[in-house]
C-alpha cells in the first residue's frame, strides 16, 4: 500500500462517521423519514473489506448500508440526498436509507428484509460463473441474519454449486437488542460455515488493515474457483440498532469500553506512530471531510423532490404496463 | 395446425427459447436428471447440460433468490417451483424482492425472470398441495401473473414471459397437461396482458382463465344445446388484467358469470365483478355471478374434493341465474 491508499482508508472511515452523525441530526430534525440504522463504530469493516475488492467484484448488503454505499464510491451528497428522499438520491428517493444502490459501481443494494439478500448473492455469483467472469460477490450481513432460513439455504447452495461468494458476517454482538448468545446456537458465527464445509476465518473488525488483509486473501480464494469463503468480522455499533432504540439491552459502560477501541482512533494512532502520516495531514483530511459533508447536506436540501410522474415509473419495464394496471 | 398437449406446448416454448438465447437457463427441484416432476423438462438435461438445466436443493427461497440474483446480472432464468403451494416458502423473494427491486432502485437494473409453477386441485393431493392462490400473487404491483388455458396460449405466452424484462409468475394447471389443442406451426409469441374471446356468443359473458376456461367451454357446449349462446372471455393474465374484451362483451350481453378455481373471497371474480360494476353499471341487467371453490381446505377424499371444486354444472347453474 502506498501512502495515498493508507490515507484514503482514513478519509473513508471519517467520511462515513461524519455523514452518519449528520444523518442522526437530520433525522431528529424530521428531515429523514422511516428507519435510520447508523454504521458508527463499524466503519473499519466495510472500509477494509471493500478496499480489497477489484472493480468486477459485486457488493450486496443489508439495511445498514450508508457506509457500504460510500465505500463503494457513491458520493456523500448522493447518499444524503437519498436519505432526504430527493430525486438526486442514488435510488431517486424511492429507496431511502435501507435501499441504496449504484449498479454502475457494482453496489447491488441495501436490502431490508433480514437475510433475504443472501440467496440473491448466490444468484449474482451464479451470473458471473455462468458468464465465465472472474468477479466475486461480496455479501455482507449481520449476526442476526445467520439464524434465519435464507442464510442456510443460500450458504448451502453456494457450496453445492461452488459459487464465488465471499460471505461476510458483521458480528456486532446484537441482532437488534438480542445478544448473539441469546439468539444463535453458536456465538462464534464462523462455526456455521464449518457445517457447510466452507473455509472460514474470524477477524477483529476494529482494525481496518486486518480486515483488508483478511478480505484480500478471502477474495483471492473465491476468485481462484474454489468456491465460497466465509469471514466473520467482529465489531460493535456505538449507536442504537436504529434511531429511537432505548438500548435497554446493554449498559453504557459496555459501549464506552468498545469506544476505547474506536476503529478511527486505532487507525489514527497506527498512521502517526508508524510515521505513515503526520498529525497535521490527518487534521487536514478531517477538515476536508467536514467541508464535504456540509456541502453534501446543502446539495441534498436544495435538490428537487421526485416529480409526481415518478410514482408510476419503474413498476414495470415494459412500456404502458404500469398505466394498464393502474387504470 | 398440429394438435399438441399443454405439456408439449410449454416444453416446446422453453426448449425453443433456450436454443435461441444462451442467457436462458432453468433451475429448480428435479428439473434436470429427473426431467421435471410434470415432465416438462424431459430431455433438457441431456441436450443442454448441467450448467443450463440446474437441479437445486429443496430450498425454494434459494431457488427464487438465486434466480433473482442471476437475473440482476442479465441472465434470463426460468425457475421452476414444483407446485405453487411451495411458493409460500419463497413468498418473501417473490413479493419483497422480485416485485419490488426494479422500482425501489429506480430502474437501475431489470429482472428478466420467469417463475414457472403448477397450481390447482383435483388430483387428490390433499389440502397443502392443491391450492389455487393465483389472486394472492396478482395482488402485487411489479409482478406479472400469467395463467394460460390452452396449449396455443401457453406456448406463445411462455415465450413472451421469457423475453420479458419484467418478472413473470407463469401458472400451469396440474390437471391440464394432457389437454390438447391446435398450435400454430413455427415461431410465434402472444403478448402478455391481452384477454381473448375463446368462444363467441351473444346471451351471456363468461369470464374465465386456466381451469375455469376448460369448465366454461364445456358448460357453453351444453348451454348451446339449450339455445343459450355464451361468450367466453379468457383473461390469460391476471396482472396486467385486460378488461377491454370483457367490457365489450358485457355491453353486448349485459350479463356476466366469472369462473375461477380459487376461493371466492377476495378472488379473481371479486376483482373482475368490481370492475364491471364500476365501469359498466348502466349495462347491467342482472347481478353478476361468481363460480369458485368452496371455502374449505381441499380434502383428500375424491368425492369431497370434487364437491369443493367448481364443476361444469355450477357454471351452467350460474348462467341460468343471470339469464
Amino acid at each position: 500500500m502506498d501512502k495515498e491508499q493508507y490515507l484514503d482508508l482514513f478519509y473513508q472511515m471519517v467520511l462515513i462517521r461524519r455523514v452518519e452523525e449528520r444523518a442522526a441530526e437530520l433525522y431528529q430534525q424530521g428531515k429523514i423519514g422511516g428507519f435510520l440504522h447508523l454504521y458508527i463504530g463499524q466503519e473499519a469493516v466495510s472500509t477494509g473489506l471493500i478496499s480489497a475488492r477489484l472493480p468486477q467484484d459485486r457488493v450486496i448488503t443489508a439495511y445498514r448500508d450508508h457506509g457500504v454505499a460510500i465505500n463503494c464510491g457513491i458520493p456523500a451528497n448522493i447518499v444524503i440526498a437519498e436519505l432526504l428522499g430527493k430525486a438526486t438520491g442514488c435510488s431517486q428517493g424511492k429507496g431511502g436509507s435501507m435501499h441504496m444502490a449504484d449498479v454502475s459501481k457494482n453496489f447491488w443494494g441495501g436490502h431490508a428484509i433480514v437475510g433475504a439478500h443472501l440467496p440473491l448473492a448466490s444468484g449474482l455469483a451464479l451470473g458471473d460463473k455462468y458468464a465465465g467472469k472472474d468477479g466475486v460477490t461480496i455479501c455482507m450481513f449481520g449476526d442476526g441474519a445467520t439464524n434465519i432460513g435464507y442464510f442456510h439455504e443460500a450458504v448451502n447452495l453456494s457450496k453445492v454449486w461452488d459459487l464465488p461468494v465471499l460471505w461476510v458476517c458483521e458480528n456486532n454482538l446484537y441482532g437488534m437488542g438480542t445478544a448473539v448468545e441469546r439468539a444463535s446456537a453458536v456465538s462464534e458465527i464462523r462455526q456455521k460455515a464449518e457445517g457447510y464445509g466452507i473455509p472460514n476465518e474470524r477477524v477483529e473488525g476494529m482494525n481496518v488493515l486486518e480486515v483488508r488483509d483478511a478480505a484480500a486473501k478471502a477474495l483471492d480464494y473465491c476468485r481462484s474457483g474454489k468456491g465460497p469463503f466465509f469471514l466473520e468480522i467482529t465489531t460493535y455499533r456505538y449507536r442504537g440498532h436504529s434511531m429511537g432504540d432505548p438500548e435497554r439491552y446493554r449498559k453504557a459502560e459496555e459501549v464506552k469500553k468498545w469506544q476505547e477501541t474506536d476503529p478511527i482512533g486505532i487507525y489514527h494512532h497506527y498512521l502517526t506512530s508508524n510515521t505513515i502520516a503526520l498529525e497535521a495531514e490527518l487534521d487536514a483530511l478531517e477538515a476536508k471531510v467536514a467541508d464535504e459533508v456540509q456541502a453534501a447536506v446543502a446539495f441534498a436540501e436544495s435538490s428537487p423532490e421526485p416529480g409526481p410522474e415518478a410514482l408510476f415509473e419503474n413498476v414495470y419495464v415494459e412500456k404502458g404496463t404500469s398505466i394498464q394496471v393502474n387504470k | 395446425m398440429p394438435k399438441i398437449t399443454m405439456r408439449e406446448a410449454i416444453s416446446q416454448a422453453l426448449w425453443e427459447e433456450m436454443e435461441r438465447d444462451p442467457k436462458v437457463f432453468v433451475l429448480g427441484e428435479e428439473v434436470g436428471v429427473w426431467g421435471g416432476t410434470y415432465a416438462v423438462t424431459k430431455g433438457f438435461y441431456d441436450h443442454f447440460g448441467a450448467e443450463r438445466v440446474r437441479d437445486t436443493p429443496i430450498a425454494e427461497a434459494a431457488i427464487i433468490g438465486a434466480a433473482i440474483g442471476a437475473a440482476m446480472t442479465g441472465l434470463r432464468p426460468v425457475a421452476e417451483l414444483m407446485t405453487i403451494n411451495f411458493a409460500f416458502s419463497a413468498m418473501d423473494h417473490i413479493v419483497n424482492e422480485a416485485a419490488k427491486l426494479h422500482y425501489m432502485f429506480a430502474g437501475q437494473f431489470v429482472l428478466p425472470l420467469v417463475i414457472r409453477t403448477v397450481g390447482g386441485g383435483g388430483r387428490q393431493l390433499g389440502a397443502t398441495h392443491s391450492q389455487t392462490p393465483d389472486a394472492i400473487f396478482a395482488h402485487f404491483p411489479g409482478l406479472k401473473v400469467v395463467a394460460p388455458g390452452t396449449p396455443e396460449d401457453a406456448k406463445g405466452l411462455l415465450k413472451s414471459a421469457i423475453r420479458s424484462d419484467d418478472p413473470v409468475l407463469f401458472i400451469e394447471h396440474a390437471t391440464m397437461y394432457q389437454v390438447r389443442g391446435e398450435v400454430p406451426e413455427g415461431e410465434y409469441t402472444i403478448p402478455i396482458g391481452q384477454s381473448k374471446i375463446q368462444r363467441p356468443g351473444k346471451d351471456v359473458t363468461i369470464v374465465a382463465y386456466s381451469k375455469g376456461l376448460e369448465l366454461s367451454m364445456k358448460a357453453a357446449d351444453q348451454l348451446a344445446q339449450e339455445g343459450v349462446e355464451a361468450e367466453i372471455v379468457d383473461l390469460r393474465s391476471l396482472r396486467p388484467l385486460d378488461m377491454g374484451p370483457v367490457y365489450e362483451s358485457f355491453k353486448k350481453t349485459n350479463r356476466a358469470v366469472i369462473v375461477e378455481e380459487g376461493w371466492k373471497s377476495f378472488g379473481v371474480g371479486a376483482e373482475v365483478a368490481a370492475r364491471i360494476y364500476e365501469d359498466c353499471f348502466d349495462y347491467l341487467d342482472a347481478p353478476i355471478q361468481r363460480v369458485a371453490q368452496k371455502e374449505v381446505p381441499l380434502p383428500y377424499n375424491r368425492t369431497l374434493e370434487q364437491m369443493a371444486l367448481p364443476q361444469v354444472e355450477d357454471v351452467i347453474k350460474a348462467v341460468k341465474e343471470v339469464l
